[in-house]
């Protein structure tokens, strides 16, 4: 089984974020990089099914070279080869329709993307890819099995979970749940070595369209000072609530 | 030109966040100075949209009963070809999300999820939404024909505008479904994070899980879903899905009530977008109370019974 993880590279969770040009860029002076929460619960899953079942794991990512510390951490943890499609992400159409053209000359049998990417919170790229090449999709995906060509996932719904099956080849988007916390890998220093050694191709875009475009950022607007009520005038909180905030 | 807005329903009834996306949609097809119309799936009450201003809404009936993002997807799309929508609404539902991408993969439509208020422009369209969780809105343009616009959780709101609605029957051949449903689990009767008025938030400051009837009993008297911080599902004390925050489900309520949650950064993140923000901590330093509304500093096992006893006699004075 061939698996493909889509990696998108994100701002640390801890980032402060600030624009420049007029608010018309993120400022990315100063901010630290990772793997894509969302994306690095698939890609340990990816890792558990190679371990488990000799899947090999491919990493792919479409961005500038900005990225590739990132696509060496995904190998150093276990990937076995990485792409970057060499142009800068535009949107969600513009990244799933690159992907969509690797894929087409590239086959894998899974396709493991994010629930969404915590920096412009898409949620898209997976489902846009699935869309495009008509393969079966399961978003939100919490629990992930493979029995021969059958896939079997687990998706959050709200209120619940919905268990549903399909043929590979499928595009999956993870999140926690598709592994723990606790299962997550820290490179050491053997996997560091060895993702030195290991392909990582570089390979030009396919000139893919993007539909949007961020023209301009903004920051919520600053907030009131919180109003303490003291702790044994609860009676207080209540007319707050239902008088002025109208909440209750 | 015109515009679609996607109803969704439960046991063949509309659910809550239909009122708002139909008067979003309503809202915009006067921008744009273009009508609008509504679809839903496996609807008995369809007409009651009249209320927000919807005068036309076509249900779907040869469907699953079930969602099923595939077929649904495809019988829209061929709805939307039907009658020309260039503008489709969706809502931020786990349903709308699964449903968005495949639509707009079929329609070479953008898809802008997260969007907060109406079009700033309509030249190109540019809308306003979230992005860095929460931390920023950014300001996008929509390039081509046909975009879809996916309306966050109680952000525009319901706005009653009463008009009779006329509900007609179609009838498409969507494609066969790609996924099989093997089972789905769904609390009945219970608010969800994701539609509740009124969400309640443990963390830590709770100590164990055999105090989270703190938490139940509070979301009980006010009809709220629970939640928890990312550490208290971690260590298994809550069960994952209700784990919020920039990693976890967002929250975007009217009331988020949290107890015992020091207002991390990521946690912040997933839940700022809620209207009021009620916090109850010990620490009279927990970066919470700076992003809170309203604030009691004090020992949540005194402050939380106390509220659960004071909020039932205010509920029974009605
Ligand atoms: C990559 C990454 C992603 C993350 N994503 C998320 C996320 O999505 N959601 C999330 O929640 N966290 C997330 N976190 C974790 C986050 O950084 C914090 O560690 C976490 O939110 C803290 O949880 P807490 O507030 O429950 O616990 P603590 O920080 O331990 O806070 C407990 C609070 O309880 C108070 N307290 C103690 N006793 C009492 C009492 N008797 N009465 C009242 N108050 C009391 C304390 O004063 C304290 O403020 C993430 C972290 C990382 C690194
Ligand atoms: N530039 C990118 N390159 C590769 N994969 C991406 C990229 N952007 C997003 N993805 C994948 O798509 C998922 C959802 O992203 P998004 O639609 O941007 O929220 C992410 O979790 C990644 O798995």
């Amino acid at each position: 089984m061939n698996i493909l993880v889509c990696i998108s590279h994100v701002p640390d969770t801890t980032s402060k974020i600030n624009f420049v040009m007029d608010n018309t860029l993120f400022k990315s002076k100063g901010v630290q990089y990772i793997i894509n929460p969302n994306d690095e619960f698939g890609l340990t899953r990816a890792i558990w099914f190679k371990e488990k079942h000799g899947a090999t794991v491919h990493v792919i990512h479409v961005g500038t070279a900005a990225a590739d510390p990132t696509l060496r951490k995904c190998l150093a943890i276990g990937a076995d080869k990485a792409y970057r499609i060499d142009t800068p992400a535009h949107d969600g159409n513009h990244v799933a329709h690159e992907l969509a053209a690797f894929l087409k000359t590239n086959s894998h049998d899974l396709i493991i993307a994010g629930r969404e990417s915590i920096d412009y919170n898409g949620g898209m790229v997976p489902g846009i890819l699935a869309g495009i090449l008509n393969m079966p999709f399961i978003p939100n995906c919490v629990g992930l099995e493979i029995d021969g060509n059958t896939a079997t996932g687990e998706r959050e719904i709200d209120g619940g979970r919905e268990k549903l099956k399909g043929t590979l080849p499928m595009v999956i988007g993870g999140q926690k749940g598709l592994v723990e916390e606790s299962d997550l890998k820290i490179p050491n220093m053997r996997g560091i070595m060895q993702a030195r050694q290991k392909p990582f191709e570089v390979i030009p875009s396919s000139n893919a369209m993007a539909l949007t475009k961020e023209v301009s950022f903004e920051k919520p607007a600053p907030k009131a000072a919180v109003k303490l009520v003291p702790a044994d005038d609860i009676d207080q909180l209540i007319e707050l609530l239902h008088k002025e905030a109208n909440v209750i | 030109m015109s515009v679609l807005v996607i109803i969704e329903t439960e046991k063949n009834k509309l659910k809550r966040n239909a009122a708002e996306v139909a008067s979003y949609g309503v809202g915009l097809a006067a921008d744009l100075k273009t009508s609008c119309s509504a679809i839903a799936f496996h609807s008995d009450n369809a007409d009651s949209l009249g209320q927000f201003g919807i005068s036309k809404v076509a249900v779907v009936s040869n469907v699953p009963m079930h969602f099923d993002a595939n077929t649904y997807a495809d019988t829209i799309a061929q709805h939307v070809q039907q009658i020309k929508a260039t503008h489709l609404i969706v809502s931020s539902s786990a349903d709308a999300k699964f449903l968005a991408p495949l639509l707009a993969a079929k329609l070479n439509a953008a898809y802008v999820p997260n969007v907060v208020a109406l079009p700033s422009a309509t030249n190109p369209l540019t809308v306003k939404r979230t992005a860095f969780t929460n931390k920023a809105f950014a300001n996008t343009t929509i390039e081509g024909s046909c975009s879809i616009i996916g309306v966050g959780n109680n952000t525009f709101g319901a706005i009653e505008n009463p008009v009779s609605c006329d509900v007609q029957s179609v009838v498409y051949n969507p494609s066969t479904s790609l996924l099989e449903q093997v089972s789905i689990e769904k609390e009945t009767g219970k608010a969800t994070i994701a539609d509740a008025d009124v969400v309640v938030s443990g963390g830590r400051g709770l100590k164990g899980p055999e105090n989270w009837h703190l938490i139940e009993e509070l979301a009980e008297v006010l009809d709220a879903a629970t939640a928890c911080s990312k550490p208290v599902s971690d260590m298994g004390w809550r069960s994952h899905d209700e784990h919020v925050g920039q990693t976890g489900k967002p929250v975007s309520t009217n009331l988020y009530i949290a107890i015992g949650i020091s207002g991390a950064i990521q946690h912040l993140a997933g839940v700022n977008a809620s209207k009021v923000k009620v916090v109850i901590n010990s620490d009279p330093e927990a970066p919470f109370f700076k992003a809170a509304d309203y604030g009691v500093v004090g020992d949540a096992f005194e402050v939380v019974p106390e509220l659960i006893k004071k909020l039932k006699a205010f509920k029974a004075l009605g």
